[in-house]
């Protein structure tokens, strides 16, 4: 490990990001000096304010908008592009210059995540960008930041921990550690939300969280961000005589999260407008969104308020004649919040999905149903048996159980700043416990919602030295490649595929998987295809494993796995033989290689993210 | 002003003034030619003495940020400049909600405010000798010795801190809102 003076804990969040430190050289297991670091950024034109969270916004300036002098940042050279409150301020205004979401469009498997495709909306003058550099653009200034504030400790240098959703794919991890490493972050190591939550929960219990959990408890914790749902299940076991948490499971990705609530909002409060003739435009929706968002903040945060007045100031100068009123009142808030977002279902409750148009427009693959709690209960229910093989929990779930019984929960994310919404979430997933004469689950008092997953991550950081418990549990999902079965061919069916596991569940940091036994040919010189297949529920399949058949539910396919073989040596279009072999590395990402029977030679098989089309 | 942090500009200045006086006003020579001896003690008597409290000119800057500040958070000046007898007082109400809302962010987001006084206001309350004039306004029968014994009327306010955006160079502040085209 490298001698790095600092911890360093980045939260690249889909609308903000957060960055944490904790000095490795004062800090001791129980006595860690940490805290949140500033990030200097535009405001407004020429005014640069230091803030602790970067909005997740790029904006793609015309030449002539923006004086360069009115660019300039603490560090260096005036860039060609803004990051920052100031993006999103622009982009409110001139939407088709604005990058906003790039985390999402980073796992979106519809698109190719290389090429330069945002803003989709921008006209063909814009230069625009890819996913990946956008994600790169947020990195590069969250280092710029650190680097100005530490001349003598550069981000290179320090040991930074970058936190993924836990629900996300490999190729997404990998494309998300190719960005930081564009961004010249070369000690990195990736980190889940969930966890880092529950690190920075650990953090912030000082010692104490071991009186709060108990062997047996599995904590759920649920991470509701700005544009994202991520759940995870974490166990605590134990190991001689001490306390261990162990992650079983991961959710799927939801693109569900705060801004559609706010938005939500918004279009119920101009829906009520437009029935008193009140048509408002793009600008003024923007507006009224944010109203609302405050409106929201003060009837969920305080029981005694009925009702909160909205403006819409007018755009020209005129204040007083054009600024439209209207007003939100806690019922319009109670039903698209609270029972839009998380309505009463039973444990037996799943989200409804439609059959998506054949011909979609470019955009991303936002969750179809905006029930939270529903796909909380899909999430408990795919996971019944996820505790089934771990030692000690043999016996805790009763056979007719039908979802995963919590025993805690952790909140996180800046939803939960509303009380109402907790305390929903609560009432339904007591419910359903209730219901199976199950014991209703403790909170576990987190605080800090909005920064916990980078004061978690950089936290983690220092526990990896050896100075704190650690969360185990390796990757949340088993591997599979799609090979076709050697039934003899009928003509005009296409032969079955067979799912051949080549990485098992729980792989842990830095370690690989066996060889399997079979074989796939790859042709010399042609870039060859696999389907590639995940499993969050096949716990004991091993390397070598072949599925013949499975459910949607249990096996979802994945973006295609390729490889080419070097025409060196061998002669272009001849068949070589070769094993699949998996590792995650120390970062924390997937990598495949192929292996020929003979020769000590590998070659890297890529996660093909250049989408579908 | 700190005699540490006077610019070349501050020193220039003085330099004159001290030239011209020199040549005026004997006393004023005096003082210097012991200055030039090195006898600073000597000479801090006649200075202070002579030396009248002195206006400066505070520099703009801060005060246009603060107003554009106030503009794109509160539109303030869209405000007070508007002709209110037009309008009723429930349509000033719903633009008095945008200004309030937004300055009153910009007031606690870029200030630390606290009243100057922290009792009450009605309360009763007592001045020792040498309290602080610029605190604390005396009004009313104003006359004897302190301690003085008074009502409290108003707590006031003072900023205990204050931290604006950093400004590029070469930002025009008095542009304190841009003119919005829209393509």
């Amino acid at each position: 490990m490298s001698e790095a003076r600092y911890a360093v804990g980045i939260d690249l969040g889909t609308t903000h990001c957060v960055m944490a430190a904790v000095d490795l050289t004062t800090s001791d297991r129980d006595d860690v000096v940490e805290g949140i670091e500033v990030i200097p950024q535009l405001t407004a034109p020429g005014s640069v304010e230091e803030r602790s969270m970067l909005p997740s916004f790029l904006y793609l300036p015309h030449p002539d908008e923006l004086r360069a002098e009115d660019r300039v940042l603490p560090w260096g050279e005036p860039q060609p592009f803004v990051v920052g409150e100031l993006a999103r301020a622009m982009g409110g205004r001139t939407p088709i210059r604005l990058v906003s979401s790039a985390k999402s469009w980073l796992c979106h498997p519809g698109v190719d995540r290389r090429a330069a495709i945002l803003p989709v909306e921008a006209p063909e003058e814009v230069a625009r960008v890819s996913p990946l550099q956008a994600s790169t653009r947020y990195l590069e200034h969250l280092r710029a930041a650190w680097d100005d504030q530490h001349p003598d400790a550069p981000l290179a240098d320090q040991d930074v921990v970058l936190t993924v959703p836990a629900s996300f794919d490999p190729a997404a991890r990998e494309l998300t550690a190719e960005a930081a490493a564009a961004a010249g972050l070369s000690h990195l190591v990736l980190l889940e939300e969930p966890q880092a939550a529950l690190y920075h929960w650990i953090l912030a219990a000082q010692g104490e969280w071991r009186k709060q959990v108990r062997v047996g408890d599995i904590i759920l914790v649920i991470d509701l961000g700005g544009g994202t749902a991520d759940f995870s299940l974490i166990a605590v076991t134990e190991r001689d005589g001490s306390l261990e948490l162990v992650r079983v499971a991961v959710g799927d990705h939801i693109l569900l999260g705060g801004d559609n609530m706010d938005l939500a909002l918004a279009h119920a409060v101009r829906a009520k407008l437009a029935v008193q003739g009140t048509q408002i435009d793009p600008w003024q929706l923007q507006a009224l969104t944010h109203g609302c968002r405050n409106a929201k903040e003060t009837l969920l945060g305080d029981a005694t308020v009925e009702t909160v007045p909205v403006v819409v100031p007018s755009r020209g100068s005129k204040l007083i004649g054009g600024t439209l009123r209207t007003e939100l009142t806690r019922a319009e808030v109670t039903q698209n919040l609270v029972e839009g977002f998380f309505p009463v279902v039973e444990a037996a409750a799943r989200p409804a999905s439609r059959a998506r148009a054949a011909l979609t427009k470019i955009g991303l693959p936002y969750a179809q149903d905006a029930a939270m709690t529903r796909h909380l209960a899909a999430f408990l229910g795919r996971q019944v048996g996820a505790t089934r093989n771990l030692e000690g929990f043999e016996d805790e779930l009763p056979d007719a159980a039908t979802f995963l019984h919590p025993t805690a929960v952790l909140f996180n994310g800046g939803v939960f700043k509303a009380p109402p919404l907790l305390a929903r979430t609560l009432e339904v997933l007591n419910g359903w416990l209730d219901a199976e004469d199950a014991p209703p689950v403790r909170l576990l008092e987190g605080a800090d919602l909005d920064l916990a997953v980078a004061r978690g991550a950089a936290y983690y950081g220092h526990v990896r030295r050896g100075r704190g418990v650690r969360i185990r549990g390796g990757t949340a999902k088993a591997y599979y490649v799609g090979v076709e079965s050697a039934m003899p061919a009928v003509p005009g069916m296409e032969p079955p595929i067979e799912a051949l596991c080549i990485a098992p569940f729980g792989m842990e940091e830095g370690t690989q998987a066996e060889l399997p036994p079979q074989e796939v040919g790859l042709v010399v010189g042609e870039p060859v295809r696999f389907r590639f297949f995940g499993s969050s529920v096949r716990r004991t399949d091993h390397v070598g494993t072949v599925l013949e058949q499975w459910t949607p539910d249990e096996v979802e396919e994945l973006e295609e796995i390729e490889a080419t073989l070097p025409t060196e040596e061998r002669q272009p279009g001849e068949v070589v033989p070769v094993r699949l072999h998996a590792a995650v590395t120390e970062v924390g990402t997937l990598r495949l290689e192929a292996v020929p029977r003979v020769g000590a030679e590998t070659w890297k098989v890529e996660f093909d993210v250049r989408g579908e089309g | 002003m700190s005699d540490s942090s006077r610019s070349f500009l501050d020193r220039l200045i003085l330099a004159l003034r001290a030239f011209i006086r020199t040549l005026g006003d004997k006393a004023f020579a005096d003082g210097v030619a012991r200055l030039a001896r090195g006898e600073l003690p000597g000479l801090a008597a006649p200075v202070a003495a002579e030396a009248k409290p002195s206006l400066r000119e505070p520099p703009p800057d801060s005060a246009l940020q603060l107003l554009a500040l106030l503009q794109r958070e509160g539109r303030l000046i869209d405000f007070l400049e508007e002709n209110v007898t037009a309008y009723s007082d429930a349509e000033i109400g719903g633009a008095a909600r945008v200004v309030h809302e937004g300055c009153h962010k910009v007031l606690h987001e870029y200030l630390r405010l606290e009243p100057a006084r922290a009792e009450a206001e009605g309360a009763r309350l007592t001045l020792a000798a040498g309290f602080d004039a610029a605190t604390v306004r005396l009004t009313g029968n104003v006359v004897g010795q302190p301690p003085f014994t008074g009502t409290l009327m108003h707590r006031g306010w003072r900023v205990t801190e204050i931290k604006l955006p950093k400004l590029t160079e070469g930002h025009d502040v008095r542009v304190l809102a841009p003119a919005e085209v829209e393509l």
